[in-house]
């Protein structure tokens, strides 16, 4: 055995990453309890030279450890979106959890080990190796949802989220079993070959797509298989819930987006009709339920649900048997641009909803928001951009994402589709903008008293500034972030 | 004789299965878990994995039941009247019916994958185990090293989950 | 010589049991045994193809399910310890914030 220097060097970001996770674990038994937001900034710090490195080899395509991870410009697109994710968390984590009276350095430890996983879910060309990299990020994201451990609510979270993650886990490996059995290999590309010679027919390999669709459905949480979503997102500490409705589920978006395209590409007819009813139950059950929501976290979590709903828009032209390689690619650029879109956006409505906890509100319920506007004008104000974005009104990052969903699907020949989801957002501006009228229409409640100052820390205000220029800057100008995921689609063949 | 110890590991597996979930003692369920789990490590023999029968029995029947048992023992739980969600009969039928599909799969599809490099005699050669390292560490060191972090990881969140839960204050920066 | 979709029959049903054990049970000790019984399914495929197709991988790839397995009950019974110092109740449809 020979140590694989090329491959280590392939994989240096993920190192970085899992090294850090190391010494930011192995740094606080000795670090004060008040010098714990050091750990914080050395996390930072950190993604900020894997930044660095990914972008310095965007273009580049390696395959390293046999071919079991592939380095592509498609990786490297999700890894930048993860750091800046996972950097925004970190940041946001460091006001929160010391409200919350639960800073302790391994929460660091936890979201970077996260990450890790998200990473090698992304780059990963073998079946085992995505599986490997689900469960880490899960494992970690199971310990952070019950971080509170002295509130029953965030214990009840935790236990939910792992029996349903292991459950799913369970049955997407039963599939990559049988898969295995099909094509004698766990890697995509053999699988790709496997499915071109055993042609559509083989009972086995249908009811392998089954069960990943199944698998990976828990994990981006799709209809049927949300009803985890809401309790878990209540549940959790907010910096966390905003860290799996953005990270978590971006990184299993980009995972099953590279199985069902590369390795399951040649079952397309099979699996489009499945993901067109998927998408639409999704899109219908998201945006419906969210009316009724009175709990912030609770219709965000839905709203997370009905955006899960129009990327799968895109991954259904994707999917397309019919159309041509163009059309095809077009609508996966679209879910990689809607993603980001989605990530700035849904990121800054759990940010405002962790500061106004800071604030010294309860600031989950959204009567909780009544009269904001008055009492912390700017913290209405960026609520406002983000609610606005998110029910997709110009000029924000929403209104774009959603366009060029919908163009994707117009484009494929798709226009009934578009028209479905184009009324779903209307209803959806139903919910997202009573919040704002929430805020703005009614007075406070004079006899809550709560006058609270808003009490910003410089990392919150980073957090939000970002969040913000996110939004607005992605949705004047988004040019740059539409060529670099036209440049970045897996390539079709 | 390998038919017959075939039939007989399967059978008692899929009776251990059956009984892990229909019993109501928590308990019992552990003991009929551990049932299978020896069994299947018996069908491991079967198919020249020696180093997986021995691990099966080291890891699962020996550290993770045991675990098990440990916390329901440490619980102390009482067996519930009620051992079933209210609505597992609708659940029952659709099992079954997805039980059909399965074993209808499973007669008709061919399981073609591609052969390997790895006979049965060149593996009895060196031992099973020989060539489980060997492949680990060459073909698959990545995943090793994955499931390291993992371990890792594991160890750390049982750790931050299992202290006892204080409120950390900190004053402002 | 056993064929292999014997085998195949084997774990789909115990992969089954295990589902309906997921899906029925109440105790969530026991539904995390039943997913269990769904890992032990996929470790019996997974050896028995690496028997048949001579592919030394299927062991392989049971040793890091296995792995996976063990680590995730370390945690998934430190959860369950935790949530029953603070609510005496392991049923899952007595969870009261968070409705099964």
């Amino acid at each position: 055995m020979t140590l694989p220097l090329g491959d280590l060097v392939a994989i240096i970001p993920e190192l970085i990453v899992a090294t850090v996770a190391c010494l930011v674990l192995v740094l606080d038994p000795i670090t004060p309890p008040s010098r714990t937001h050091w750990l914080a900034w050395l996390s930072v710090a950190s993604l900020v030279a894997c930044f660095g490195i990914t972008v310095s080899r965007m273009d580049a395509t390696v395959t390293a450890f046999s071919d079991l991870m592939i380095l592509d410009p498609y990786a490297g697109y999700w890894k930048l979106l993860l750091y800046v994710v996972t950097a925004l968390t970190i940041l946001l984590s460091l006001a929160y959890l010391r409200v919350e009276r639960i800073h302790l350095g391994e929460y660091y430890g936890l979201i970077l080990l996260s990450l890790a996983g998200m990473m090698i879910m992304v780059s990963a060309a073998d079946l085992l190796v995505i599986y490997l990299g689900t469960e880490l990020m899960s494992l970690s994201l199971y310990v952070l949802a019950g971080f509170k451990r002295f509130e029953v609510r965030s214990l009840e979270a935790s236990a939910k989220y792992f029996v349903l993650g292991s459950f799913s886990s369970g049955i997407l490996l039963y599939g990559i079993s049988l898969l295995f059995g099909v094509a004698g290999s766990t890697r995509l590309s053999a699988i790709a070959a496997a499915v071109g010679t055993h042609g559509l027919d083989d009972p086995a390999l249908l009811f392998a797509m089954i069960l990943l669709v199944v698998g990976f459905g828990f994990k981006i949480a799709v209809v049927p298989f949300h009803m985890w979503t809401p309790d878990v997102y209540e549940g959790s500490p907010t910096s966390v819930t905003a860290f799996m409705a953005v990270a978590s589920k971006a990184a299993s978006f980009a995972a099953f987006l590279r199985v069902f395209l590369e390795g399951l590409g040649g079952l397309r007819e099979k699996w489009y009709a499945l993901f067109l009813v998927i998408c639409v139950a999704t899109l219908i059950l998201g945006n419906v339920v969210a009316i009724v929501q009175t709990n912030i976290k609770r219709m965000l979590a839905y709203s997370s649900i009905a955006h899960a709903g129009y990327a799968l828009i895109g991954v259904v032209v994707a999917g397309q048997a019919a159309a041509d390689n163009e059309t095809r690619a077009l609508g996966l650029s679209s879910v990689m641009l809607y993603l980001a879109m989605y990530a700035f956006m849904t990121f800054g409505a759990f940010a405002v909803v962790a500061l106004l906890r800071k604030g010294g509100l309860e600031g989950e319920e959204i009567e909780d928001f009544t009269g904001l506007a008055k009492r912390q004008p700017l913290a209405a104000l960026l609520m406002l951009v983000f609610m606005v974005s998110l029910a997709g009104i110009p000029p924000t990052a929403g209104f774009i994402g959603k366009l060029y969903v919908f163009m994707a699907a117009v484009n494929a020949g798709l226009t009934w589709l578009a028209v479905v989801a184009v009324l779903l957002t209307a209803v959806s501006a139903y919910y997202y903008l009573r919040v704002v009228m929430v805020m703005y229409m009614r007075e406070p409640d004079p006899s809550a008293g709560l006058v609270s100052r808003l009490t910003t820390s410089p990392a919150l205000t980073l957090v939000l500034a970002s969040a913000f220029a996110g939004v607005i800057l992605l949705g004047l100008f988004p040019d740059p972030l539409v060529s670099i995921t036209t440049s970045a689609v897996l390539p079709f063949k | 004789m390998v038919p017959v110890f075939f039939s007989y590991f399967s059978l008692v597996s899929i009776l251990a299965g059956v009984l892990t979930v229909a019993l109501p003692n928590p308990v019992h369920c552990g003991l009929a878990l551990l049932t299978l789990l020896l069994h299947v490590a018996g069908l491991f023999l079967l198919l020249n994995a020696e180093f997986l029968f021995v691990i099966q029995i080291i890891v699962y029947a020996g550290a993770i039941v045991v675990l098990y048992l440990f916390v329901l023992m440490l619980l102390n739980l009482k067996t519930d009247e009620r051992v079933l969600h209210h609505r597992y009969a609708v659940i029952l039928v659709a099992a079954a019916a997805i039980c059909g599909g399965l074993l209808l799969m499973a007669l008709r599809s061919p399981f073609q994958g591609a052969k390997g490099h790895a006979p049965v005699e060149a593996v009895l050669q060196d031992g099973g185990s020989y060539a489980i390292g060997i492949t680990i560490f060459n073909e698959y060191l990545l995943q090793f090293e994955i499931v390291g972090v993992f371990l890792l990881g594991a160890i750390i969140g049982a750790i931050v989950l299992a202290k006892t839960p204080t409120a950390v204050d900190v004053e402002p920066e | 010589m056993v064929p292999l979709s014997y085998y195949v029959i084997l774990s789909a049903v115990v992969f089954i049991t295990g589902v309906v054990g997921v899906l029925i049970r109440r105790n969530i000790i026991i539904i995390l045994l039943s997913i269990e019984l769904m890992l032990n399914a996929t470790n019996i495929n997974f050896v028995a193809f690496s028997h048949y197709f001579q592919n030394i991988a299927g062991q392989v790839f049971v040793f890091f399910a296995l792995t996976v397995a063990a680590s995730e009950v370390a945690v998934g019974l430190a959860i369950i310890i935790a949530l029953y110092r603070s609510k005496s109740t392991i049923n899952v449809d007595e969870f009261q914030l968070l409705k099964w």
